[in-house]
């Protein structure tokens, strides 16, 4: 798609631009960045690996890097390597214009640490460590975990099956204003 | 097996036989739906039919995913709760064979949330609702056209096709393909930016959604709407430039970047409302400095007394030098000014009337351009005004829809892990105090749950009353002491002045510095008695943080509205009613100079509070007590003194045009001021802050008692108060309202056609029963409103029955089929055991 090239074609970038939330500068800022990451050796690959992508001052510290890797990357390999659509798309998921209903979905599938569709205890309780830290004084203890994920259960899942699934999910979501201004990445 | 394959058979024949009428009348589309989802049962049955021949085939693989495996570990401590737990929700507790399991999670509401087919066909749904909508103005003819190949397409394919998945997938894609065809252009744009695919996908879709509809629209178009529609897209193009070329100019991007990115939403706001305050006052200033301060300059009054010295005084306050310049509203004339005519208005002070004046101007200059200043100085206040105020109510009530939704339901904790983690915070060291805060605040919430039925004893309970009293107490009367003597305090200053005005002092620039004692004095009241509030919440211990922001802030406000209230009665009161008795010429210009002073000592002390407050503190504590901690960021505090300053400039525009012009300087120094103390000496906020119900408390703050405390003082002064005799551009009038009424008169006697506005004048403006009418309509409107709100509450909680009972049924209907699952076949070893332990426990 010449993603590797040093410019955007120009039907390429307002093509991205129709199709994503974001800006014809931010798409070409996008294009700056993601193009850095690509060394000089590898310049004909067209994805980074998650590494490389990681490295990013924007996701370095986010607890939730690796899973938004493996959710935006479309690679067969499900290594969590992005092409520039790829990353294109992160940006567009976590940009300012974008719907709440799209970041909703996004963040369920970041959320959804075994992709099986639902939070089920073990994602939240996944979740939950991501949350609070890895180090130990900042952890929950199994006792509170328990006690926090069916108090979760139990305001979330509607229709009482014992997971919160999409629909749930965007429910609670919807009720928490702060949720759109803080689901964000800005480059 | 046999069975099964008879099974497949009886679907396909249904689905071909169900498929006919789509084909045959491709229009009705609420059928398509209807097949739509009978085929969709009819898939998913054939689906869980192979599931359950597969376990069969292979039934020791036990297909729970890992997590739920996880989850059951950690619920096993304790055993005691497990019954409790059960109860709850036994879908989870019960251990279902892998076939259920299957069922399961190819439930569709579970499937949504992960694959591609099942986000295509939700869209596809959801197309299809879009394009019904449109339908009410159809295109049969293009409809038909577009519609069957796919559809027929999809028959052939059908037929060659092996897996089923693939296959419903692809037809999915084609007729969402299709939809998307007969969507509008930007319809189908802004669908596709919606979807949750990837760029690759949604530009295959799109590539085939533009092909086919292409295709059709060069065979159908005529040339002129082909013309129409490249105009439209060359129209967008350039509007979509031009947005992008807006958004490359946004203000401060990379400032805001890094404070969100260390402080996160919290600190955020506060900055953002510095910039929401910007706009307002350079429209302010564009405003007032285009239709009256540009004017004005080009035509200067010729002054009676030559302009003092600049001694630099003056820059404090805002006397002197300035004093007759365009800045202040006495140097504003009351004459029409004319292009090209020789006349200033020094000519015309004799003359008892502007409209009288202005005729006989017209005679002299004949037709020429000209400009009534009375009448634009008193429609630009009135227009800026009134602008402002329908830009503050539209952003107050979108932020109130934004963030007060209608469910009360409450579900903190959901909310809290879900929504909690802010993606901006990129620095690590914040990454690592934010996840320490979730961890104590998770506890905490925890805490509060179990809690939340151990009663405190009385005894503690009082106590608590006693503590919330006496800080109230404390509060309130230190309010009503700082409010009494500065009202005391005041008087004298009012009384010194007038002492002063009858004998002639030796030294000017003392007289000028004297006058600065009462924004002095003004401005130590709003900066020491906030740590006084501070230090009572700190006593009182509030449980939850909003309360303690709640309660901060209502302090606060009481504050600083009581405070406002005694400087209006000053400058309206005192020194409006009797200006000669402290020697005055033009009152509105010394008010106008005293709210820059105002506004002046307000800036300078909360350098002085940046400095003092956050930048030595943080020394002090560090070096001194050697603690680690840095201040706090107080994000309520520091906004509400925006707040009172914006108060003071609104106040102020009417005496001092220009004033706007000093506020947007003192903003953007106090952004870069700020910023840079917040980047130094602050830390991240320990506690929740929730930003975005803040910020919309923020805004009608600033609408309620800011701007209507300042437009109700304008429009008092403008109503009723008499406008100074010897300077201003309303000199001569009774009321600055006058203005307008002589125009209006005018202009009837100008031109007869116009008696309708004289009259609708009279009437509208004059009487306060359309007032009144107003009111009431507006009473009434709210009122309805929140009668559908109500409805609407009501109807939430049906629904939500609902969705439970559906729930009941859901897991009614699952373990039937276990059941009947069970026994259609032999007991696995696995199962037995599984029920050997189950047994065991009861």
């Amino acid at each position: 798609m010449g993603t590797t090239a040093s410019q955007l074609g120009k039907d390429l970038l307002s093509e991205y631009q129709e199709l994503t939330f974001l800006t014809k500068q931010e798409i070409l800022l996008a294009h700056k960045r993601f193009s850095e990451l690509l060394s000089k050796e590898d310049r004909n690959l067209t994805s980074v690996p998650m590494e490389k992508v990681l490295s990013l001052p924007e996701l370095k510290s986010n607890p939730f890097r690796k899973r938004i890797c493996h959710v935006f990357s479309t690679s067969d390999m499900k290594d969590g390597s992005l092409t520039f659509e790829d990353f294109l798309d992160l940006l567009s998921a976590f940009s300012d214009s974008a719907t709440l209903e799209i970041k909703s979905h996004y963040a369920f599938r970041i959320f959804d640490f075994d992709d099986d569709g639902t939070l089920d205890g073990g994602d939240l309780e996944k979740l939950v460590n991501c949350l609070t830290g890895e180090t130990e004084d900042t952890r929950l203890t199994p006792e509170e975990m328990r006690q926090l994920i069916s108090n979760i259960l139990e305001e979330s899942d509607i229709d009482k099956d014992g997971t919160v699934n999409l629909s749930e999910f965007q429910h609670v979501i919807s009720r928490s204003p702060d949720f759109v201004s803080s689901f964000k990445i800005v480059l | 097996m046999a069975h099964n394959v008879n099974f497949d058979l009886t679907a396909q024949h249904m689905e071909a036989g169900l498929e006919s009428p789509a084909d045959e009348e491709g229009v009705h589309d609420s059928f398509n739906q209807l097949i739509e989802d009978q085929r969709q049962e009819a898939f998913e049955l054939q689906e869980l039919q192979r599931d359950l021949d597969e376990e069969e085939r292979d039934s020791v693989a036990y297909l729970s995913s890992p997590g739920r495996e996880m989850w059951r570990g950690s619920q096993g401590r304790g055993e005691e709760e497990e019954e409790e737990g059960r109860q709850l929700d036994p879908l989870i507790e019960e251990r279902w064979s892998s076939a259920t399991l299957k069922v399961l999670s190819s439930m569709p509401s579970r499937t949504i949330g992960r694959s591609r087919g099942a986000i295509i066909s939700q869209y596809y749904n959801k197309t299809m609702k879009l394009r019904r909508r449109r339908q009410s103005r159809p295109s049969i003819k293009d409809f038909s056209r577009s519609a069957r190949p796919s559809i027929r397409g999809y028959g052939m394919e059908s037929d060659c096709m092996e897996t089923e998945g693939v296959d419903e997938e692809g037809r999915k894609r084609d007729q969402l393909v299709n939809n998307l065809q007969n969507l509008s252009l930007s319809d189908r744009v802004r669908m596709l930016r919606a979807m949750p695919l990837s760029v690759a996908e949604k530009s295959e879709l799109r590539r085939l959604a533009g092909r086919k509809g292409q295709r059709s629209n060069h065979s159908q178009i005529p040339c002129c709407s082909q013309l129409k529609y490249h105009i439209i897209i060359a129209l967008r193009q350039s509007w979509y430039s031009c947005l992008s070329f807006l958004h490359s100019l946004q203000l401060w991007q990379v400032a805001l970047k890094r404070v969100s990115g260390r402080f996160g939403t919290g600190v955020l706001s506060y900055f953002l409302f510095v910039k929401t305050l910007l706009f307002f006052n350079i429209f302010l200033f564009l405003v007032t400095g285009l239709f009256l301060a540009l004017p004005q300059a080009v035509h200067p009054p010729t002054l009676t007394q030559g302009h003092e010295a600049f001694s630099g005084l003056e820059l404090l306050t805002g006397g002197g030098y300035f004093s007759d310049s365009v800045m202040y509203y006495g140097y504003y004339s009351n004459s029409t000014l004319y292009k090209d005519c020789r006349v200033t208005s020094s000519s015309m002070d004799q003359q008892p009337s502007p409209s009288v004046s202005r005729r006989t101007m017209e005679t002299d200059c004949g037709v020429k351009l000209s400009y009534n200043m009375p009448l634009a100085y008193f429609f630009t206040i009135g227009v800026a005004f009134f602008i402002t105020c329908i830009i503050l109510v539209y952003s107050m009530s979108k932020s109130f829809g934004q963030s007060f939704r209608i469910d009360k339901s409450h579900g903190i904790l959901a909310m809290k892990v879900f929504c909690s983690w802010d993606f901006k915070v990129i620095k690590k060291t914040s990454v690592k105090l934010r996840s320490e805060n979730i961890c104590t605040q998770l506890r905490e919430l925890l805490e509060e749950t179990s809690r939340k039925h151990v009663q405190k004893t009385v005894c503690q309970r009082t106590g608590r009353v006693l503590v919330h009293v006496l800080a109230w107490f404390i509060c309130i009367g230190s309010t009503v002491a700082c409010v009494l003597a500065l009202y005391y305090f005041s008087e004298y200053m009012h009384k010194d002045l007038q002492y002063r005005s009858r004998i002639p002092t030796k030294d000017p620039l003392l007289k000028e510095a004297s006058l600065l004692a009462l924004p002095v004095v003004v401005s130590l009241i709003n900066l020491l008695l906030p740590g006084l509030f501070n230090a009572t919440a700190w006593m009182e211990e509030y449980d939850s943080p909003s309360v303690n922001t709640y309660v901060a802030i209502s302090r606060n406000l009481m504050l600083k509205v009581s405070v406002l209230v005694v400087l209006c009665f000053h400058w309206l009161g005192r020194i409006a009613s009797d200006p000669h008795s402290i020697g005055l010429q033009c009152w509105e210009s010394f008010v106008g100079q005293e709210l820059y002073r105002f506004l002046l000592m307000d800036f300078i002390f909360t350098i002085l509070d940046t400095c003092f407050g956050e930048f030595l503190w943080r020394l002090f504590s560090q070096r001194v007590l050697k603690r680690k901690r840095k201040p706090v960021f107080d994000i309520s505090r520091n906004v509400l003194e925006l707040i009172y300053g914006q108060t003071l400039a609104w106040l102020g525009v009417l005496f001092t045009p220009l004033l706007p012009a000093v506020q947007i300087i003192k903003l953007l120094l106090l952004f870069y001021m700020k910023q840079t103390s917040v980047m130094m000496n602050c830390q991240s906020p320990r506690k929740p802050y929730r930003a975005s119900q803040m910020s919309t408390i923020f805004i009608t703050l600033l609408c309620c008692p800011s701007f209507l405390g300042a437009a109700v003082c304008v429009s008092y002064t403008m109503w009723s108060i008499r406008p100074s005799e010897s300077c201003g551009p309303f000199r001569s009038l009774s009321t600055m309202f006058q203005s307008g009424k002589l125009w209006v008169k005018e202009l009837e006697t100008h031109n007869p056609n116009l008696a309708w506005l004289a009259w609708a004048h009279s009437y509208i403006v004059e009487n306060p029963l359309f007032l009144f009418l107003a009111a009431g309509i507006f009473l009434i409107v709210i009122y309805f409103n929140t009668q559908v709100v109500d409805g609407q509450r009501k109807i939430i909680s049906l629904l939500q029955e609902q969705i439970e009972n559906e729930g009941e049924d859901k897991k009614f209907l699952i373990t039937r089929l276990q059941a009947i699952h069970q026994q259609k076949r032999p007991l696995s070893p696995r199962r037995l055991t599984s029920q050997a332990s189950q047994d065991s426990n009861s």
